[in-house]
This record gives structure tokens, C-alpha cells and sequence, in this order.
């Protein structure tokens, strides 16, 4: 069991009135991206921030590399990088400044920071921007910077949060490349994020709401594990299918998607497709097809219950 | 706070210097040197003091050593009674006793002597104001009003140019300006631009930020320095008498004092705005209790104490005292070693009150 990288018990953090996290409990292994994916406030940042010491948490351990947090926060930052959600480092420093003064910060001598600059440059092509001002160059090329800076000290755990939600899909796909290279070099990653395309990335995944872990587990097991099953709709008049079907009991939640209604229907019913047919009767010329779930579905699905 | 500030802040200053903004100086510090120790040079003194507008604060033995008390800034003046200040009450014509030849040497000389540090104009004056004092109570009889009781020499601004005690002043005015903002800004702007969370997440220790926050500042300092008392001496034709090593010393610590202040500001402070109010704050009594503006002696005692916490006014102190008086830094040693223990405290209060967490 010694490749657990990060594990909380009843992990809790309260603002005042406000629980921020409730109750939750991780297991993070080694060599993984390890996705929170949850709405605007769900706790994803102050989870990260309690995991990385910078907030202390109300209740429930936490244990990262082996050691017990906030307690070890100081001598656990030369093994841990953190990417923030907005770009840290300095708006009116060059690429290489700001790439030197990180190496700095870390205690990394001069000689050795420039090897690993120039291959950190090389990596993330920021080669030609070496003298730009990071604050003038493009949300992508700012964020390869900051994922270099961030992993300079060659860290074993890598938070990123929110780490592609200013980028184009282009620079989201290389910047995660990079993330399995850094992977495949051992280092093991908590991504947080609400982007569906990019949760699927990871190796496995936390469904957040309300500071509460709704759902655990790889993106195809927690696919495979809906409790709902998924029929689509089409047709003419899809609006007025739609209102027909909202809050009807077993239909989960139903979503337009183009020319489509996405209609998600509890497990519980043996027979979705008929039971829709049965129930749409005033619209005959509706054609239903059951689709395999996708990880969208699993969102809505697991978030959809009232806060807990 | 921000809301808290606005209504605190004037209310405090308005308090503050009302009571404490006094052109009229009552009480100025002065060594008396009675080398007569007679009666009447005791009635004398006492005279003098019962006028107010000088209180003696200590008692030396020789005239130099009222002069080491002036440049060492513990007295602004110094009165000199000499041994056969009998005879001069007798023969004065000051007293009354008739109206011998202007001419006569013997007769025309001053009761006694006043040496005076002439480098605020405003000090100096108080004094001179004594120089025709009439001694009619000594004798019971109408004064003469022509003619000096006391002589007067005015030390260090013997012409009384206002510029000689202004220009070095606003070095301290301008530093404390300057220095204060520089530093109060630096940590809540971090934080503002999001820049604080990725240095709290790497192993840098609270004081190298400290430190590293205030290294390149104390080089702009000592470039405004320069400027202000290089044009002062080119176009107010302000004399630096005392060495530069001494002016480099004295000016240096008062500028790692500043920054540090500021410092502890920008800890304090939740975002720029804040930041602005307190520095502006620690800024007026600098200008108007400090000594600037208005002598120090002229302010009651509560309001001395408060203003000597205050960088600034050891700052007016020891800066005038190497410009114009030549003070030695051994004569300073009072006001350097409270302006380093300000520094280190500040330093220390930022470190500690600078937290690698966010809640």
C-alpha cells in the first residue's frame, strides 16, 4: 500500500456558515491523474489547498508522500509543484526571467538551472518567446510557461487547477500530451476541472458538489456503474418534449444536444425505451435510440440530487 | 476597515495635531553654564526661566561642553553666565541705572551670553526674543529698552536662511514618502495579482521575501538622497559640514527603517487602497511632528512621545545634525541605535506576521 501518493479520512473545511468540503475521503496512487471534476464552487480549489498545506483543515487527516499535512507543508514543497488557476508568475518579467527565478526560489544552482531550462524550453516550445514579457504573450503559451515553472524542481506531485480553462481545444491537447509525458516520468498529477473532454483524460476521477464526493472511480467504470440509462430523442418539436418529460418521475434530467434530447431514465425502469414511446404518445413521429452513457451523463446524474 | 479607516483617520490626525501644532514655542530645552555661581546669577536664571520660553534642562560647567550639548541636539541653546557678571548688571545701562556713553567699552557689554543652534529659524527667534529682556525686577526700576541684556550668537545658520533647515528635512520627508509606499504596496499587490500564492507554495522562508523586498528599494532611496541634497547644495546653497560616511550611515538606516515599516503595512493591509490610507497615515505627523514643519520643543510632551516613535523625527534629528552641526556618529548614537532597533523590530513583525497559508 505504500503507493498512495494522497489519502484524507473525513477531510472538512468550513468558512464561517459555509462548508466548503464535507466529509471527504481520497486515495490517490502513484503515477495517476487524479481528476476533481464539479461545478464553479464545489471545493475543488480548497481541496487542493488543504492537500497542499495552505489551508488548515476543520477536521479529517491528511497524508501526502507519507506525511502528514499541514504539518510537513514546508518540507513537502520541493517534492510538490502547484499550478494555480490564474497565471502566477510575473506578468513583466521575460520567459526566461521568470523561468530563472523560479529555478532560483527552489534553491537550484545556477548551473543546473540553465541545463533545465533550456530543456524546459525545448519541451514546451517556448524557444522564440525566451525574451517576451509573459504578461504579452497568448493564454496558451502563458500556461506552458506556468507548467514549466511549476515542475522545474522536478516535483513528484503536481497540482494543476483549472489548468486549460483559458485555452483553445489545440493547446489543450498538447498541454495534456505533456501531462502524460510528466506522468510517464513518474510523477503523479490532481488535475481539478469542469470540462467533461478533459475529466476523460483522467486516470480516474472525484465527482464534487457541495464540498460532498458524489462519485469515485475510473471515467469508464463510472460510466459502466451509471444507475440510469440513456435514451435520445429525435424528432420535430423537441422543446415540447422536453417540458413533457421534465419532472416526471424516473426521468433523471433530459438535455438538448442539436437536433437531439439526451433523456436520461432511472435504471430502475426494466424497459426505457418503451416506457418513453408510452409516455411521448402525443408526439407519433419521435424516433428513440438507447445510446451507451457518456461522461457528461455521469455529471448529471451524480449531481443532480438535492446538497447533502 | 477600508469604511473604518476613512472615519478613523481624520479623526485621530484632526485630534492629533490640533493639540499638537504650537508656532508659539514655549519651554525651549537650554544648558545653563553659570561660571559666576553667585546670587545674582541665580536671580538671573530665574528670570530668564520665568519668562517660558526656555526651560534649562541641564546644568554644565564650561562653555564647550555647551557647545557638545548643542550638536549632540540635547539643548537648542545654551546660556553662558560669566564670572564677573555683577560688575556687567551694575554697569548696564540695560537696568537703568542712568545712561553711560555708548562708547564705553566696559559699559555696553551684555549681561551675558546666549549661543544658540540657528538652524531652525523658528528656534532661533524664540531666543532672540530674550536678547532685550528687561531686568527691571532685578532693581526695581524702569527698563531701557535700546540696549541688549543679552548677546546672541547664532550657530549653523548664522544668516537664517529658512533652506538650510528645510532641504535636509525633506530628505526625510521625501524618504519617508517614497520608502513607506514602495514597500507597502509590494506584498498586497502580490497578492492582488495572484502572484503570493505561487511563492507561498515554493520553499522560500517569510524573511528572504522580506528581505528581498526591501534590497533594491534602499538603492532608490539612496539615489533620491543624492538628488535632493546635491541640488540643495547647487541651488540653496545648503553646506553639508559633516562627512559622507556619517550622511551614508544615517541615511541608510532610516531608509531600511522606512521600508520595513512599510512592510509591516503591507501585512497588515488587505489590498492596495488600505495600503495607500495607512502610509498616508505614518506620512502627515512625519511632516508635522517630526520636527519638519514645526520644532519639536514646541509640542507638549504627550505629543513628543508619540512623534518619537516615528522614524521621521530621529530621523530630522540626525540628518540636521550631520548637514549643519558636523554631529559625529557617536553624538548621534541615541538616535541610530533606536532607528536599527525600528528596522529589526519592523523586520521581524513583517516575517512573523507574514503567513506561508491562506486561512
Amino acid at each position: 500500500m505504500n503507493d498512495v501518493v494522497v489519502s484524507t479520512q473525513g477531510l472538512t473545511r468550513r468558512f464561517g456558515e459555509n462548508t466548503a468540503v464535507n466529509d471527504l475521503d481520497l486515495e490517490i496512487r502513484t503515477g495517476q491523474i487524479y481528476g476533481f471534476l464539479g461545478p464553479n464552487g464545489c471545493g475543488k480549489t480548497t481541496t487542493m489547498r488543504m492537500l497542499t498545506g495552505l489551508l488548515t483543515p476543520s477536521s479529517g487527516s491528511i497524508s501526502v508522500l507519507g506525511q502528514s499535512m499541514p504539518k510537513a507543508a514546508e518540507p513537502l514543497k520541493n517534492e510538490i509543484g502547484y499550478m494555480t488557476q490564474i497565471f502566477s508568475y510575473y506578468r513583466d518579467l521575460t520567459v526566461l526571467e521568470n523561468l530563472r527565478f523560479a529555478a532560483e526560489i527552489y534553491g537550484i544552482s545556477s548551473k543546473a538551472a540553465s541545463t533545465r531550462i533550456d530543456e524546459l524550453l525545448h519541451t514546451y516550445e517556448l524557444n522564440e518567446n525566451v525574451h517576451q514579457l509573459s504578461g504579452s504573450m497568448s493564454g496558451g503559451q502563458r500556461q506552458k510557461l506556468a507548467l514549466a515553472a511549476t515542475v522545474i524542481h522536478r516535483p513528484k506531485l503536481l497540482f494543476l487547477d483549472e489548468p486549460t480553462s483559458a485555452v483553445d481545444p489545440e493547446t489543450r491537447r498538447t498541454f495534456w500530451e505533456q501531462l502524460f509525458d510528466l506522468v510517464d516520468q513518474g510523477a503523479t498529477m490532481i488535475v481539478s476541472t469542469h470540462f467533461m473532454d478533459e475529466a476523460e483524460r483522467c486516470h480516474r476521477l472525484a465527482i464534487l458538489q457541495h464540498g460532498v464526493k458524489k462519485a469515485d472511480g475510473s471515467p469508464r467504470q463510472l460510466m459502466d456503474d451509471l444507475q440510469a440509462d440513456v435514451v435520445e430523442v429525435e424528432g420535430p418539436e423537441l422543446r415540447k418534449v422536453k417540458h413533457e418529460l421534465d419532472g416526471e418521475p424516473k426521468i433523471l434530467s433530459t438535455a438538448q444536444v442539436g437536433s437531439r434530447l439526451r433523456v436520461l431514465v432511472d435504471k430502475s425502469e426494466p424497459q426505457p425505451v418503451e416506457m418513453l414511446r408510452a409516455q411521448l404518445g402525443a408526439f407519433p413521429e419521435l424516433s428513440l435510440t438507447q445510446q451507451r452513457p457518456n461522461l457528461e451523463d455521469v455529471f448529471v446524474s451524480a449531481t443532480r440530487g438535492p446538497a447533502s | 476597515m477600508t469604511f473604518a479607516m476613512v472615519i478613523m483617520i481624520p479623526l485621530i490626525q484632526l485630534l492629533l495635531f490640533g493639540y499638537a501644532i504650537n508656532t508659539n514655542l514655549r519651554h525651549v530645552p537650554v544648558a545653563l553654564v553659570d561660571l559666576s555661581r553667585s546670587e545674582l546669577s541665580r536671580t538671573l536664571s530665574q528670570l530668564v526661566q520665568a519668562t517660558q520660553v526656555v526651560a534649562v534642562t541641564e546644568e554644565l560647567s564650561t562653555p564647550q561642553e555647551a557647545e557638545r550639548a548643542i550638536t549632540e541636539a540635547r539643548v537648542r541653546a545654551a546660556l553662558i553666565i560669566p564670572p564677573d557678571v555683577a560688575y556687567r548688571v551694575a554697569r548696564s545701562p540695560s537696568v537703568g541705572l542712568g545712561l553711560p556713553d555708548a562708547t564705553d567699552q566696559t559699559s555696553s557689554r551684555p549681561v551675558a551670553h546666549w549661543i544658540v543652534d540657528g538652524s531652525d529659524t523658528m528656534v532661533a527667534s524664540a531666543i532672540k526674543s530674550l536678547r532685550t529682556m528687561p531686568l527691571t525686577e532685578l532693581l526695581k526700576l524702569p527698563q531701557n529698552r535700546q540696549v541688549p541684556t543679552f548677546e546672541v550668537t547664532l550657530y549653523f545658520n548664522p544668516e537664517q536662511r529658512s533652506a538650510v533647515n528645510i532641504v535636509p528635512g525633506l530628505v526625510g520627508v521625501i524618504l519617508t514618502m517614497t520608502m513607506i509606499l514602495f514597500t507597502s504596496a509590494a506584498i498586497v499587490r502580490e497578492r492582488e495579482r495572484g502572484n503570493m500564492e505561487m511563492l507561498i507554495n515554493t520553499p522560500i522562508k517569510s524573511i528572504e521575501l522580506m528581505v528581498g523586498k526591501i534590497i533594491p528599494y534602499i538603492f532608490l532611496g539612496l539615489i533620491q538622497v543624492a538628488i535632493i541634497l546635491g541640488l540643495g547644495h547647487v541651488l540653496f546653497d545648503v553646506p553639508i559640514n559633516g562627512g559622507l560616511g556619517t550622511l551614508l550611515v544615517v541615511t541608510l538606516l532610516f531608509i531600511i527603517a522606512s521600508l520595513s515599516l512599510g512592510l509591516v503595512i503591507s501585512t497588515l493591509a488587505q489590498n492596495q487602497l488600505q495600503s495607500m490610507q495607512m502610509t498616508i497615515f505614518v506620512l502627515l505627523p512625519s511632516i508635522l511632528m517630526s520636527g519638519f514643519m514645526f520644532p519639536f520643543d514646541g509640542m507638549p510632551k504627550p505629543v513628543q512621545v508619540i512623534a518619537q516613535v516615528l522614524p521621521a523625527t530621529h530621523f530630522m534629528d540626525m540628518i540636521r545634525g550631520v548637514v549643519l552641526r558636523d554631529a559625529s556618529l557617536f553624538e548621534l548614537r541615541w538616535d541610530i541605535l533606536w532607528m536599527t532597533g525600528f528596522a529589526v523590530f519592523g523586520l521581524v513583525v513583517a516575517t512573523f506576521r507574514f503567513k506561508k497559508r491562506l486561512g
